[in-house]
């Protein structure tokens, strides 16, 4: 036990800052995740990989001279494109099978990626600079990265757009029709085929703008995608199935959990301090489970 | 029965084919010496395997345009049978097996990185063939007791230690305040190793030690610790990745510290990718072109770097110098070994005691270089270009160190 924390009190406001920045960002990803597991009932693997590829769009943006902020509004739509393309290639004929072909099938395509931005951009770590600054609290104690507000504003902004989206347009109520029953909504004249493959586009639009935010506020390497991954995978599981709202609170909350376990336990616990909370929570969802199946026998 | 006989058969058909296999391409044939190497041509570490193999090439066309190896009296060329391990280490292990089964090859050089020499090796020691290798620096490598392996860089542990002595020697000699950050991979382990050494030494205080996760790319907390607790000197080791997130972070935090150590600035370009961000940041390095050390073959660093870059289009990083003189330190062992007995060669190779343009080279009980010191340098920047400067050892400090760092507020 470390209790740095409480002999400098101002460290619990950095580190609740830190961990809801860091945690919007991660509801981002995991808020596509959810959309497309809960439409498409496919467990994307290849979700890091789609966000480190927007980050690669940013960052080509970058090397031309262009802010890499604008990735944020070119990334998305590239990354739209790209996921319609994997679509076509491959999802749409795992589309309805179990959910270990469907893992299997991203697990390839996630080598794939890795392998492919690797041979376009190397091995190299690579970073784009957004040089937006620093912003200080309480007498410079506590100091927040310009690019992690912006990173989380920008979040929230789409975010916002998608449940709208979600809410008035045509194509988001077909996705809900289809999410909820999509044979009946085959029935009802949904063209479910077009529905899956715009919700893999907007999911790797999603990891787009996460990419991008990515880029200027951590670093880029083909490889660094599984985090990304299971960190948005243990969001989604935490916040339940179908519990977009939830996810957004999800990830904050796992955010902050991981910055106290850091200054609390050390910062080699912090994953695994993480991982033993999502035991945690499936343990006590099964318990209160079991105990609802004991009431209807 | 019918069939047993035809499975004896087809199995003793299998036999003799390898057997013909291994003879027909054995470890010097005619004027040839060949040697086998993986290297990470894909993967991961592929920009660090092409830095690697690029090394050993510059140095076999060095060494064969030069008259080659000369062993009883005869000239004899150097050849490199290479394979892609794909920067996995499974895949290294089965390729260093093949290397030594199939093709038959005698003498071995290393691949990139500690991972992927810690998993050749036991197939190197296994076999008895010798391994020169120049790019897995860890301490573990060395305390396995093996016999066959030698290495020319100078091991993870000495990495930083330099640092510490530094941050005590401009304290005036009193013991210094340390806060570390070290990614939970073999090799930083080794690097923080050498700092808990060199602060038991120097009756230095270690105040943060925090052991970052392999998948983590967020350094906040450690940082803001280190703003609470201001220590004297922040040590930070997580290859590429850690250099550049510490950088980054430290910059957008503002985070003042009187020193900043670390390791791979060359490997992720800090000075290129962060500019005036990294500037004076303390680096740990294998090499650098300015120091002086020479050999027959490149003649100086200076003249290395600008054969390397006439080459290959692009000045050598440390891990193709180190590369290179793998090559010079086993044309050395050959003529001593006057032989191409692995075991003679092994022991002209544990002989060693020679100079090249990357340094002195004598290899201790475990293998690993103990004739070569460390450089750290600074990034200093004038302008926006900023550029690595050696500061330590004072021998070939190109430049004076700074210290403390300035504070954000003043940069």
């Amino acid at each position: 036990m470390d209790f740095l924390i409480f002999e400098h009190p101002i460290l619990i406001v950095q580190a609740l800052m830190d961990g809801v920045l860091l945690g919007i960002l991660f509801a981002l990803i995991a808020y596509g995740m959810a959309l497309q597991w809960g439409v498409m009932n496919i467990i994307n693997i290849a979700q890091g990989e789609l966000v480190i590829m927007g980050g690669y769009v940013a960052y080509f943006l970058y090397m031309y001279g262009i802010h890499p902020a604008y990735g944020v509004i070119v990334s998305p739509i590239v990354m739209y494109f790209v996921g319609i393309g994997i679509y076509k290639l491959v999802i749409n004929k795992v589309v309805d099978k179990d959910l270990f072909t469907s893992i299997l099938a991203t697990f390839g395509i996630s080598i794939l990626m890795m392998q492919l931005m690797n041979f376009v951009f190397g091995a190299d770590v690579v970073v784009a600079q957004s040089n937006f600054g620093t912003t200080m609290l309480f007498d410079n104690s506590v100091t927040l990265p310009n690019s992690k507000i912006f990173a989380s504003v920008v979040s929230v902004l789409a975010a916002i757009v998608l449940v709208l989206y979600m809410k008035k347009s045509k194509l988001g109520r077909a996705i809900r029709a289809t999410a909820q029953n999509a044979r009946a909504a085959k029935i009802l004249g949904v063209d479910t085929e077009k529905v899956y493959a715009s919700t893999f586009g907007i999911n790797a639009a999603l990891c787009g703008v996460a990419g991008a935010l990515i880029a200027i506020t951590f670093t880029l390497h083909p490889y660094v995608g599984l985090p990304y991954t299971v960190r948005s995978f243990m969001i989604v599981i935490v916040a339940g199935l179908g519990n977009l709202p939830g996810v957004a609170l999800s990830g904050m909350g796992l955010g902050v959990f991981e910055e106290f376990a850091d200054y609390l336990l050390g910062t080699e616990f912090r994953i695994a301090a993480v991982f033993l909370l999502l035991v945690l929570i499936l343990m006590y969802r099964r318990f209160k489970l079991a105990r609802s199946r004991e009431y209807l026998k | 029965m019918k069939k047993l006989l035809n499975r004896l058969v087809a199995i003793f058909s299998i036999f003799s084919l390898l057997l013909g296999f291994s003879s027909a391409q054995a470890r010097v044939d005619g004027d040839v010496i060949t040697l086998g190497a993986a290297v990470s041509l894909t993967g991961k570490y592929s920009t660090n395997g092409e830095h690697t193999k690029n090394g050993y090439n510059l140095a076999v066309k060095r060494i064969n345009d030069m008259g080659g190896v000369k062993v009883g009296g005869k000239s004899y060329k150097f050849a490199v049978k290479y394979y892609d391990d794909e920067s996995n280490s499974k895949r290294a292990a089965q390729l260093a097996e093949r290397l030594i089964k199939q093709d038959g090859v005698k003498y071995m050089l290393g691949p990139y990185s500690s991972g992927l020499t810690k998993a050749m090796a036991p197939v190197t020691e296994e076999n008895k063939i010798p391994m020169v290798e120049a790019n897995g620096a860890s301490r573990s490598l060395f305390t396995k007791g093996y016999k066959y392996l030698f290495a020319v860089l100078s091991p993870a542990n000495q990495y930083l230690e330099v640092a510490i002595d530094l941050a005590v020697e401009k304290n005036g000699g009193k013991p210094v305040k340390i806060a570390m950050a070290f990614e939970q991979d073999p090799f930083s382990q080794d690097v923080r190793l050498g700092i808990l050494d060199a602060a038991k030494r120097t009756k230095s205080k270690i105040i943060i030690d925090d052991k970052l996760p392999k998948e983590l790319n967020d350094m906040a907390a450690t940082l803001a610790k280190v703003k609470a607790v201001k220590p004297d000197v922040l040590v930070v080791s997580g290859h590429s990745k850690g250099a550049l997130t510490a950088i980054r972070q430290i910059s957008e935090m503002k985070v003042d510290v009187k020193m900043l150590a670390m390791t791979h600035c060359d490997a992720s370009k800090l000075a290129k990718q962060h500019g005036k961000k990294a500037e004076y940041a303390l680096c740990a390095s294998q090499w650098h072109k300015s120091l002086s050390y020479k050999d027959n073959y490149f003649g100086s660093g200076l003249k290395y770097d600008k054969d390397f870059t006439a080459a290959y289009g692009y000045a050598p990083p440390y891990q193709a110098a180190e590369s290179s003189a793998a090559l010079l330190v086993y044309k050395d062992a050959f003529e001593r070994a006057n032989s191409f007995d692995t075991k003679k060669v092994r022991d002209a190779l544990a002989k060693t005691d020679m100079q090249t343009f990357y340094g002195n080279v004598k290899f201790g009980s475990g293998g690993q270089n103990t004739a070569k010191p460390m450089v750290l340098f600074q990034v200093r920047c004038t302008g926006d270009k900023c550029e690595n400067k050696v500061v330590a050892p004072t021998k070939w400090a190109s430049a004076k160190l700074v210290h403390p760092v300035p504070s954000w507020s003043k940069r």
